[in-house]
């Protein structure tokens, strides 16, 4: 039993938030927003080059074969800077299910160009119906009632839904199923399915652990400046607690997130239950954090101008993303209520 | 990260186990705020102690097995799982005693800890005093050095002291400088409770019951020998006794995870009246993840803590964390059970009633003692998060 990171996961985190907070700055998210592909290609390929697209990726692909625990914490600091481009996307859902498909050819089609930073895929499922950057996807993996398909965006019609987020570029794709698209149906193709909202609701969780973080670090630093009445804002009782409530509840979601991230490497029964619980508690911090960060920058966290609102529109879009409150809670209430001698003191690890 | 136990880990637990099938009594004690029931509670420390289970933390030659963080997480876990008395000298094994080892003289470990150990002397705390709550730092109680530097003379009042009604020993802050101002000039000092000059008088508290008491020193005299740590150290020796109380010794996960078991077992047993309000399902859901939250983090924590790790500010969001928990897992109980919720359990129609009232009226003061949870928010406002102080 060891709950710890190891130095190496850690000097990693540290190396890529080191690189994502000097390139994914503010200005260059709202570049994106006014920009036709809504997308950085340029960073992409540095994100390859730094490995991370191909981190998922078994070695023999060109890969370097990690877990989503290795993940976890690159996750979480990817929506510290509320990166726009898909890399979990395609590194925590497309990979692994390309994987767990297990089709020889498609696997060899696919996976060195992931690895490399020249393909993409996109992922849709009925949890998560709006294909997020479908458009620079070169395959798309679909939900079909219960069956899976692997469609080339080319076969596909696209329709743009804007989002509250600038930053989301979602699509509501329209195409025919085929017997030559279907790589899966029947229980494989129902135990895909809940993988892969595995691994998008987890990707999600960990993202909103940093989005809650940024929050934090944001209104930390404005309620410090901002004077009223001759001294800080962040001096006052009032302003404190509603911060100190968005710490005491990002504190308790850290560990169900890594514990899902556990789950999930290592194919445990419980990861619906687990991924579930970790989505909603890291949610509902990111979400804590918006309501508690506009109401302390007053004015200025209603305006287009201050950042704030690019990582709290992200934390409300993820809240419903990669199923919402609704199918999350169904999971850990069918998990629990079924048998309660199941839960308890002792029970937490298998 | 390697989330699954070791064969040795597991083999403890099997004998943490076994031990408590065999000793812990079938028929619950009485509460230990009641004299039969405070000397129920006392032999059972000693049967905990003669079995070697009494302080699991503790160095082996002082009667404990040495166990690290996370043998004592799964001990908590198979202790609350058998439902094992309440520690009633809580205030001794996992506050005092920690702080004797780290702070005390070879002679008074020699002295207080066997004693503590086998439940034969039972400690209370006496911080708080009429003008000193959440801002502790105003004690006034005073303890003048004679002037042949053998004892202190005690004189002023300590209040809200939990067990002090019927405990031994106290251990506590006072003045020894009366120049001095707030945190500076105080000093940490262990009374016996039978001295001349001392006046104890019971509080009732929210059930009724005295567990907690005022106590009143007239021209106490205690030897300087009862002095922990230097004189005027007693504000750095208390902090340390306040970072385990708020930190993990005394709040096991295992106490929040089983209330949250009877929790579900009650929501499945009430269904059908449960379901008229669409809250309380939720509520007892969340029940079971903020639980499980506390228990996956201190599991964390401890990870973090035996790879060499300190334990920080985090210290207040946990006590806001279990405290809150604690007291909405006994309030969605109460909405569960309905018009019996008000019932004592002793009434003759209070049928299904457990012991949710005693808890609920318990949850109340989570948020109160230990540094109210108002504290503890500006606490991580200004420690942890950096925020302006005035």
């Amino acid at each position: 039993m060891d709950f710890t990171f190891t130095e190496d996961q850690l000097l990693f985190q540290e190396s890529v938030r080191d690189f994502l907070v000097n390139e994914v700055t503010a200005e260059r998210i709202r570049a994106r927003w006014d920009s036709e592909s809504g997308r950085d290609q340029a960073l992409w390929q540095q994100l390859a080059e730094l490995g991370l697209t191909g981190m998922t990726v078994p070695e023999e692909c060109g890969g370097l074969g990690l877990s989503s625990v290795d993940f976890i914490l690159l996750a979480q600091e990817c929506g510290y800077v509320a990166l726009p481009e898909p890399l979990l996307e395609n590194v925590l859902v497309a990979v692994p299910t390309l994987i767990d498909i297990a089709d020889a050819g498609l696997n060899a089609q696919w996976l060195p160009k992931i690895a490399a930073g020249e393909a993409r895929v996109a992922v849709g499922v009925d949890a998560n119906p709006f294909v997020e950057d479908a458009d620079a996807a070169d395959l798309l993996l679909l939900q079909y009632g219960e069956e899976l398909h692997a469609v080339p965006t080319t076969e596909t019609s696209l329709t743009r839904n804007p989002s509250v987020d600038p930053s989301r570029r979602l699509f509501r794709v329209d195409w025919q199923p085929s017997s030559v698209s279907c790589v899966a149906s029947g229980e494989s193709a129902a135990g895909l399915i809940e993988m892969m909202v595995n691994r998008g609701a987890l990707a999600a969780a960990a993202q909103a652990l940093g989005l809650a973080q940024r929050m934090i670090d944001l209104a930390v630093a404005y309620t410090s400046e901002r004077q009223q009445f001759g001294q800080p804002i962040g001096s006052f009782q009032a302003v404190k607690h509603h911060m100190a409530d968005i710490a005491v509840r990002l504190d308790y979601a850290r560990a169900p997130v890594y514990r899902a991230a556990w789950s999930v490497a290592h194919g445990l029964d419980t990861a619906s239950r687990d991924v579930s619980h970790a989505k909603l508690v890291a949610c509902e911090a990111a979400d804590l954090a918006a309501q508690h960060t506009i109401q302390v920058h007053g004015a200025m966290g209603y305006t287009w101008e201050v950042d704030l609102h690019i990582f709290m529109k992200k934390a409300w879009a993820l809240n419903s993303a990669w199923g919402d409150a609704g199918l999350h809670k169904q999971r850990v209430g069918d998990a629990i209520f079924g048998d309660a001698r199941s839960i308890g003191a002792g029970g937490t690890f298998p | 990260m390697e989330l699954n136990f070791t064969s040795e880990q597991q083999a403890f637990r099997q004998q943490v186990r076994q031990w408590l099938a065999a000793h812990v009594p079938a028929e619950p004690l009485a509460s230990f705020d009641t004299a039969a029931g405070f000397q129920q509670h006392r032999d059972w420390e000693a049967t905990l102690n003669k079995g070697r289970w009494g302080m699991v933390t503790w160095p082996e030659d002082l009667g404990g097995r040495g166990c690290d963080l996370i043998e004592w997480l799964i001990f908590e876990e198979e202790y609350w799982r058998a439902g094992a008395p309440l520690r009633v000298n809580q205030n001794g094994i996992f506050l005092l005693g920690p702080t004797l080892m780290e702070y005390g003289t070879d002679a008074q470990k020699a002295e207080i800890l066997p004693k503590m150990a086998t439940g034969e002397e039972v400690w209370a705390q006496g911080w708080s005093e009429p003008g000193a709550g959440s801002d502790m730092a105003a004690i006034r109680s005073r303890a003048d050095l004679s002037e042949d530097g053998s004892h202190y003379v005690i004189n002023g009042q300590k209040t809200w002291s939990t067990r002090a009604v019927w405990a031994d020993q106290c251990f506590g802050m006072f003045r020894t400088d009366p120049e001095s101002k707030r945190h500076r000039g105080l000093t940490f000092i262990l009374v016996p409770l039978n001295l001349e000059g001392i006046t104890v008088r019971p509080i009732p508290q929210l059930d009724g019951l005295p567990g907690f008491a005022e106590i009143f020193f007239d021209n106490v005299k205690v030897p300087v020998e009862r002095r922990l740590g230097g004189e005027g150290e007693g504000w750095q020796v208390a902090m340390a006794t306040a970072g385990f109380e708020r930190g993990l010794m005394l709040r096991s996960p295992a106490r929040f995870q089983e209330t949250a078991r009877r929790l579900v077992q009650l929501y499945r047993d009430n269904r059908e009246s449960a379901d008229r309000d669409p809250a309380i399902r939720d509520r007892v859901l969340r029940a079971y993840m903020d639980a499980e939250s506390y228990c996956l983090t201190t599991y964390q924590t401890a990870s973090r803590l035996m790879a060499g790790g300190k334990i920080g500010a985090e210290s207040s969001t946990n006590k806001i964390f279990w405290s809150e928990l604690d007291r909405n897992m006994h309030a969605t109980a109460m909405s569960i059970l309905g018009a019996r919720a008000e019932l004592l359990p002793h009434a003759p129609d209070a049928e299904g009633v457990g012991t949710w009232l005693d808890g609920w009226l318990f949850s109340q003061s989570g948020p109160i003692y230990a540094g109210t949870n108002e504290i503890q928010r500006n606490i991580i406002a200004e420690r942890m998060l950096g925020m302006p102080r005035v």
